[in-house]
């Protein structure tokens, strides 16, 4: 097996038309990890999967999957794919179109099995269009993983799932990294990235805006957070706080602090009550708490609706 | 080694990487069943490929609506018209419907991502229609030989009978693929029906062509449909051996159709 990563994506421009779908994006995946494609509506998602699934070609740049061109017919039977909907006739049978895709590989997961591992043994004979959303999503994740592949590309595997649904697939995602398969993912759940994921790439309007492992983009930039009455004087705060500190109210009666390098410590905590004592305000809901992906995330991506 | 899947139980199933495609014979058989049990399944496309044509069959040949002359009986002339029709339905109107909704769906994109080529696809679509057209062929020959057919026919006829039902299937199935890869799935449902119904009265099926205005019955013999069932009809009921004008029609047909269908066919 050579020892090429399951992606490399090096300056890749598509465009629709007048659109630019993906504007000159790079990014490489890792054999045997998980890799997390992460970004809002429209950011270019989708499309930078289907052109290393081969469906969709590059107007610049190059892709390299298992170090080969995408979509010839060495490489399929190597790929798993998960669209994001559709796929699979309507009036056929779960067991029958996993039972199908299983006949086209030489060493296939048996599909009873495979089945009753994504919890729809109970829905074998049921059409397609008669399961609901999370159960056709966990009839197309088992299609993806049928015939054994070295890689995977799931597209928002868990949209339209319950909660049971998402750790079920949450864990067999883990089972599959645990396996020695290559996964790349997108999604808009900071959580799935933050619990799956070993390489976070955080893409926007088609260009990457930032990646890591998530420790990495959250940082160790510890906060201090309370609530108490709006309107403190954030300023004569910020004086008693350590040079280069950062404290806002947002929203109002909600508090964050921050320091630079990132570490809370006891002395800046004894800090914070000593001041909030001094004016008599009772800090509520006091707690120190590391940024979450979804801070990060909407510090990158910003917060406006996206269509 | 490579370490099999086992059966006994969820916690059993291993994903250790052992890709592979299975041999080309094997996917193109597993996909065959796969197309040729949907067919089966659905209602309208069994109404479509089997029922009216063997309704046809037995309501026509025994009852005097349509007023054939041309010197031969009813159910000579009938035999061969629901050949063709039968052929029209599988290859044509059945399949471009199958395959604009594969489309829609996706299906078509889905499995392009399997280790099954696209040449391995459309090797099973024909597949499919072949036997669906085996199937029909033997209900009709049955349904015939039952309410009296006595064909007249040369033993040349073992092969011009089979090589017209090819052309016309390839024939067809170029226009259907040609339709259905590239226009909605919905307009390919309504065009498709509309061009069978058409060539079911145009296309020398159930009503003679004869008695259309001369040069009206020369263009509608340029056509598919009344190319294959004046051939069938010459061959079956006059005994010619080799109907060459229709052979060649067909044949023109199946190639440009052939080529505008591997020119326009879009998969999503």
């Amino acid at each position: 097996m050579s020892s090429a990563p399951a992606v490399e994506i090096s300056g890749l421009v598509k465009r629709y038309g007048p659109a630019t779908a993906v504007d000159g994006l790079t990014l490489s995946a890792a054999r045997g990890a998980v890799t997390a494609i992460l970004g809002p509506n429209g950011a270019g998602k989708t499309t930078t999967i289907e052109i290393c699934e081969g469906y969709r070609h590059p107007d610049q740049g190059t892709v390299r999957v298992l170090g080969m061109r995408p979509g010839t017919s060495e490489l399929r039977p190597r790929v798993g794919v998960m669209l994001q909907s559709g796929g699979i006739p309507p009036s056929v049978p779960a067991a029958d179109f996993l039972t199908l895709l299983s006949r086209f590989h030489a060493h296939p997961v048996d599909p009873a099995a495979l089945l009753e591992l994504v919890g729809l043994s109970g829905s074998a004979r049921t059409p397609y269009k008669r399961l609901s959303g999370g159960q056709q999503q966990r009839l197309s994740l088992a299609a993806a993983v049928i015939g054994r592949p070295e890689l995977v590309f799931l597209d928002e595997p868990t949209a339209g799932m319950d909660p049971q649904a998402r750790h079920a697939t949450w864990e067999l995602i883990t089972g599959l990294r645990g396996a020695g398969v290559s996964v790349i993912l997108t999604t808009h759940f900071m959580d799935e990235a933050e619990r799956l994921a070993d390489h976070v790439a955080i893409i926007d309007n088609g260009r990457m805006v930032a990646e890591g492992t998530p420790a990495e983009l959250t940082g160790s930039a510890g906060q201090l957070r309370f609530r108490a009455e709006p309107g403190l004087d954030i300023e004569g705060l910020l004086a008693a706080l350590p040079p280069g500190s950062m404290a806002k109210e947002s929203p109002a009666g909600h508090y964050v602090i921050e320091v630079v390098g990132g570490v809370v410590d006891p002395t800046l905590l004894a800090t914070v009550t000593a001041w909030c004592a001094e004016r008599g305000v009772l800090a509520n809901s006091l707690r120190i708490e590391s940024r979450t992906l979804e801070d990060v995330f909407l510090e990158l991506t910003g917060r406006e609706l996206r269509g | 080694m490579i370490p099999e899947a086992a059966g006994a139980g969820p916690a059993l199933v291993s994903f250790a990487p052992a890709p592979g495609a299975a041999p080309l014979s094997r996917m193109i058989a597993a996909q065959t069943a796969a197309e040729t049990r949907n067919l089966l399944r659905n209602g309208e496309q069994l109404l479509l490929t089997l029922i009216i044509p063997l309704l046809l069959l037995s309501m026509l040949s025994l009852e005097p609506i349509v007023n054939f002359g041309g010197g031969i009986s009813r159910i000579d002339f009938m035999v061969p018209g629901v050949m063709a029709l039968a052929v029209m339905s599988t290859a044509f109107t059945s399949q471009a419907i199958a395959t604009g909704f594969e489309r829609r769906y996706g299906v078509l994109k889905r499995l392009g991502a399997t280790p099954l080529s696209r040449g391995g696809l459309i090797t099973a679509k024909t597949v499919t229609v072949i036997t669906v057209e085996l199937l029909q062929a033997v209900l009709i020959l049955a349904v015939g030989l039952i309410i009296g057919w006595r064909p007249d026919a040369s033993v040349a006829a073992v092969i011009t009978v089979p090589l017209l039902i090819l052309l016309g299937t390839a024939a067809f199935s170029g226009l259907a693929l040609a339709m259905a890869g590239s226009i909605r799935a919905e307009a390919t449902l309504a065009a498709a029906n509309l061009v069978w119904f058409v060539l079911l009265g145009t296309g020398g099926v159930v009503f003679p062509l004869t008695k259309f205005p001369s040069g009206a019955r020369h263009f509608f013999e340029l056509l598919p449909t009344g190319a294959l069932s004046t051939g069938l009809r010459s061959v079956l009921a006059h005994g010619v051996a080799f109907p060459v004008g229709n052979t060649v029609t067909l044949l023109v047909w199946a190639v440009a159709a052939i080529a505008v269908a591997a020119r326009v066919f879009r998969w999503e």
